[in-house]
C-alpha cells in the first residue's frame, strides 16, 4: 500500500555520521538561535537519506535535531510540494504540466505514462517502482516538455522516446537505496 | 547583432570554473568596489545606470537600495531571489548553471554596497543540480581571497551560502521568502513595514532577482552612465528573455531593450520564427502573469507602432491593449493553440500556488479554475464568461500580495481579446469535446472572416 501512512510503527531513523555532519554544517550558516531556518535543507536531506518520503517518525527526528516542536516541521512540510508526505516508489517521475509544456505536448507524456504504468497522476505502480506526479512549471519551458526524476531534469521529451526513458530509469533505480535526489547531496566532498 | 553583456562569454570553454572566469575579466568590479570605491559610490553608480529590476516588478534596483535602513544598528542582508517559478521564466537557472560566477560576483558587489555581511541566495529546490555549482563557485571565490574575512586586504568580510526553497511559487514573492528563509510557510507578509525596514529576522534586507545581482559588475565595470545609454529609454541595458512556446528555437536570449518584437520572433538569431511553418496566433510577453495579447497587438500597438521589447513598449495602450515585460518569460502560441485551454491550465496554476491567506485568492482562484475547465470541454454557459471577468476583478487588488493580480489578469486579458473563442466553446460543445480541437482545425473568428 502506498497511501496509508504507518503511524508509530517506523523505527525512529538516525542519520549516518557524513550526513549529521552535513545537517551540522548547514545549521551553521544561520545566525546564533536562527537554527530553524535549517529546517528546509535537512528536510531535503532527510527525505533522500530515508526512503524519499518523510514519515511522521522522520519529521520528530528533524524537530528534535533543530529542537523545536513537531508541529513545526509538519506544518512546514505540508506546505511545500517537495515533500513528499506519503511514501513513494523507487523512481518518482514529476512531469511538468503548466501552460508552455501544455503547448508542447505534456498532456500526452502524462496520458501515455498513465496507460504505461497503468496508475493515475499522484498513484505509484503496485511494485512499487514507479510514482507518478504531475508537477507546476520548472522552469525548463524551453525544453518542453520535460519531467524531474531525482536530481535531473530529462528535457525535450516526446511520446516515441518515452519507453526508452523509462528502460533506463528502471535500470537505474531498481536498487535497495535509490537516489531520490538532494539539493545537499551527503558525499565526502560535502562534510568538510 | 545587438549588445551582450550578461552572456558575452557564455561559450567560453570552462566559464564555469574561477580560473577561466577570471582570465576573462571576471572579479574586476569586486577590486574595483572594494578598493577604490565606497559603497555609497557603488549604489550611485546602480542608480546612474537606471538598472530596473529583472524579477518581474522592473523597479528601479538603485533606489530599492536606497530605501534600506542604514541607521539600524542591526545587521543586513541581502537575498538573491533564486526562486525562478513564474511558467514561462528560465533565465535565471540559465545563468547560475552556466555562469555561476557572475551571480556570486554580483552578490559580492551589492552586498558590499548595502552593507550586508550575510547573504544568501535562496534557490528554489527543484533546481537540485545547481546547487553544488553554485557551492563549487563559492569556494573557488573564498580561496582567491574574495569572500572570507577582510576580502582583498580590506576590512570587509562577507559569508555567502545558498539556501534551498521546499518547492512553492509563492516563495518567489520576497515578503513569503523571508518567511520561508526563516523555515516557516511562505505566507506572504503585510507591508508595510517593508523589508528595507523589517525583513529576514526582522532587520533591513533588500531581495533582488539572479539577474539584477548579476548585471551590477557590468555597471561597475563600464561606469553607470555609460550603461545607461545602452537599451532605450528608461529600458537600459540588456535583458535575458526566456523564449518558449510554438517557436523555432526556444532558449534564453540576452536582447537589448528596444528590439523590435517582430525580429525577436522571426529573426535566426533569436526565435527563429513560429513552428512547423504556422501563423501565429498569440503571444505572453512577460511571464504567464501578464496579460496575453493578439498577434497584431504584440507586434504592433494600437497606435500602430512597431511594439519593441521594452518595459513601455510593451505596456502602451495599458491593460486594454498592451501587456508587460514582467521577468521576459516570451510565451508564443501558433493559430492551433486553444486560449481557453492554455487560461485554464495558468488558472489551475494559480489556484495550486495560492497560499490561501486571503479568501478572494484562494476562493477565486479555484472557482476561475473550475468555470475554465467547464468551458473548456463543453460544459460552460455563456454566462460562465462574464462571470470569470467579475471573479477575476474581486481578487484584483484586494489581496495581501501580487499573486492575486497575478491570476485575474491573464484571466481578464484572454476574454479581453479571445471572448469570442470562449463562446465558440459554450456554443459547440461537440466540437471541444477532444482536447486537442483546435489542432485539427484551427478557430477561425467569425468577425474577422467577414471583414475579410
Ligand atoms: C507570486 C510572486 C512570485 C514571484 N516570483 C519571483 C521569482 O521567482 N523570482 C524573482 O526574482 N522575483 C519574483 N517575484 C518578485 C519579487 O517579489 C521581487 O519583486 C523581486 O525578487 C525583486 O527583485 P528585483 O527588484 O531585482 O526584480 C515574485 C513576485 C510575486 C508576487
Ligand atoms: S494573494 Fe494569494 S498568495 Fe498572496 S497572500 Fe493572499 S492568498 Fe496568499
Ligand atoms: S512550463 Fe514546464 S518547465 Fe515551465
Amino acid at each position: 500500500m502506498t497511501d496509508r501512512i504507518q503511524l508509530g510503527t517506523m523505527e525512529q531513523p538516525q542519520f549516518s555520521p557524513a550526513a549529521m555532519a552535513l545537517v551540522q554544517k548547514i545549521i551553521k550558516r544561520y545566525p546564533e538561535g536562527r537554527h530553524k531556518s535549517a529546517l528546509l535543507p535537512i528536510l531535503h536531506i532527510a527525505q533522500a537519506e530515508f526512503g524519499g518520503w518523510l514519515s511522521p517518525s522522520t519529521m520528530d527526528y528533524v524537530a528534535s535535531i533543530l529542537n523545536i516542536k513537531p508541529i513545526e516541521v509538519y506544518e512546514v512540510a505540508s506546505f511545500y510540494t517537495m515533500y513528499n508526505m506519503r511514501p513513494v516508489g523507487k523512481c518518482v517521475l514529476e512531469v511538468c504540466r503548466t501552460g508552455p509544456c501544455a503547448l508542447r505536448g505534456s498532456d500526452d507524456i502524462i496520458e501515455y505514462l498513465e496507460n504505461k504504468l497503468g496508475i493515475k497522476e499522484g498513484e505509484t505502480t503496485a511494485d512499487g517502482m514507479f510514482t507518478l506526479k504531475a508537477v507546476e512549471c520548472l522552469a525548463s519551458c524551453g525544453s518542453a516538455p520535460m519531467m524531474q526524476v531525482g536530481n535531473h531534469y530529462i528535457e525535450n521529451l516526446s511520446v516515441e522516446k518515452m519507453d526508452e526513458v523509462l528502460d533506463q530509469l528502471k535500470t537505474r533505480h531498481n536498487v535497495p537505496n535509490p537516489d531520490y535526489g538532494s539539493p545537499y547531496p551527503v558525499s565526502p566532498e560535502n562534510n568538510g | 547583432m545587438g549588445r551582450k553583456l550578461l552572456l558575452k562569454d557564455i561559450n567560453v570553454p570552462g566559464i564555469k570554473s574561477f580560473e577561466v572566469y577570471r582570465k576573462m575579466g571576471g572579479y574586476a568590479s569586486v577590486e574595483k568596489a572594494l578598493k577604490t570605491m565606497t559603497p555609497d559610490s557603488v549604489m550611485e553608480e546602480v542608480k546612474k545606470s537606471g538598472l530596473r529590476g529583472r524579477g518581474g516588478a522592473g523597479f528601479p534596483t538603485g533606489m530599492k537600495w536606497s530605501f534600506l535602513d542604514r541607521k539600524s544598528d542591526k545587521p543586513r542582508y541581502l537575498i538573491c531571489n533564486a526562486d525562478e517559478s513564474e511558467p514561462g521564466t528560465f533565465k535565471d537557472r540559465f545563468l547560475m548553471e552556466y555562469l555561476p560566477h557572475a551571480l556570486i560576483e554580483g552578490m559580492i558587489v551589492s552586498s558590499f554596497a548595502l552593507g550586508a555581511n550575510t547573504s544568501y541566495i535562496y534557490m528554489r529546490g527543484e533546481f537540485r543540480w545547481i546547487f553544488p555549482i553554485l557551492e563549487k563557485a563559492i569556494e573557488e571565490a573564498r580561496a582567491a581571497g574574495f569572500l572570507g574575512n577582510n576580502m582583498l586586504g580590506t576590512d570587509y568580510s562577507l559569508e555567502l551560502y545558498v539556501h534551498s526553497g521546499g518547492g512553492a511559487y509563492i516563495c518567489g514573492e520576497e515578503t513569503a521568502q523571508i518567511e520561508s528563509l526563516e523555515g516557516k510557510r511562505g505566507n506572504p507578509r503585510n507591508k508595510p513595514p517593508f523589508p528595507a525596514v523589517v525583513g529576514l529576522y526582522g532587520c533591513p534586507t533588500v531581495v533582488n532577482n539572479v539577474e539584477s545581482i548579476a548585471t551590477v559588475p557590468h555597471i561597475l565595470n563600464m561606469g553607470g552612465d555609460e550603461y545607461a545609454k545602452i537599451g532605450i529609454g528608461k529600458s537600459t541595458g540588456t535583458k535575458l528573455i526566456s523564449a518558449s512556446g510554438h517557436i523555432n528555437k526556444p532558449g534564453v536570449y540576452e536582447i537589448e531593450l528596444g528590439l523590435p518584437v517582430e525580429e525577436f520572433i522571426y529573426s535566426d538569431e533569436y526565435c527563429g520564427g513560429i513552428w512547423k511553418g504556422r501563423k501565429m496566433k498569440a503571444c505572453v510577453p512577460g511571464g504567464s502573469s501578464v496579460p496575453i495579447l493578439p498577434t497584431e497587438l504584440m507586434l504592433k500597438t494600437a497606435k500602430g507602432e512597431p511594439r519593441l521589447m521594452s518595459y513601455e513598449s510593451l505596456s502602451d495602450g495599458g491593460f486594454a491593449t498592451g501587456s508587460m515585460l514582467g521577468s521576459g518569460g516570451f510565451i508564443v502560441f501558433d493559430e492551433t493553440a486553444c486560449i481557453v485551454r492554455n487560461t485554464w491550465t495558468y488558472a489551475r496554476f494559480y489556484h495550486h500556488e495560492s497560499c490561501g491567506q486571503c479568501s478572494p485568492c484562494r476562493e477565486g482562484t479555484g472557482w476561475m479554475e473550475k468555470v475554465l475547465h467547464r468551458i473548456e470541454t463543453g460544459h460552460g454557459k455563456m454566462s460562465d464568461i462574464d462571470l470569470l471577468v467579475d471573479v477575476a476583478k474581486k481578487i484584483e487588488g484586494n489581496t495581501i500580495c501580487p499573486l492575486g493580480d497575478a491570476a485575474a489578469w491573464p484571466v481578464a486579458a484572454a476574454v479581453r481579446h479571445f471572448r469570442e473563442e470562449f463562446e465558440y466553446h459554450v456554443r459547440y460543445p461537440e466540437k471541444v469535446k477532444d482536447p486537442k480541437h483546435f489542432e485539427k482545425e484551427p478557430f477561425v473568428s467569425e468577425k474577422k472572416a467577414v471583414a475579410a
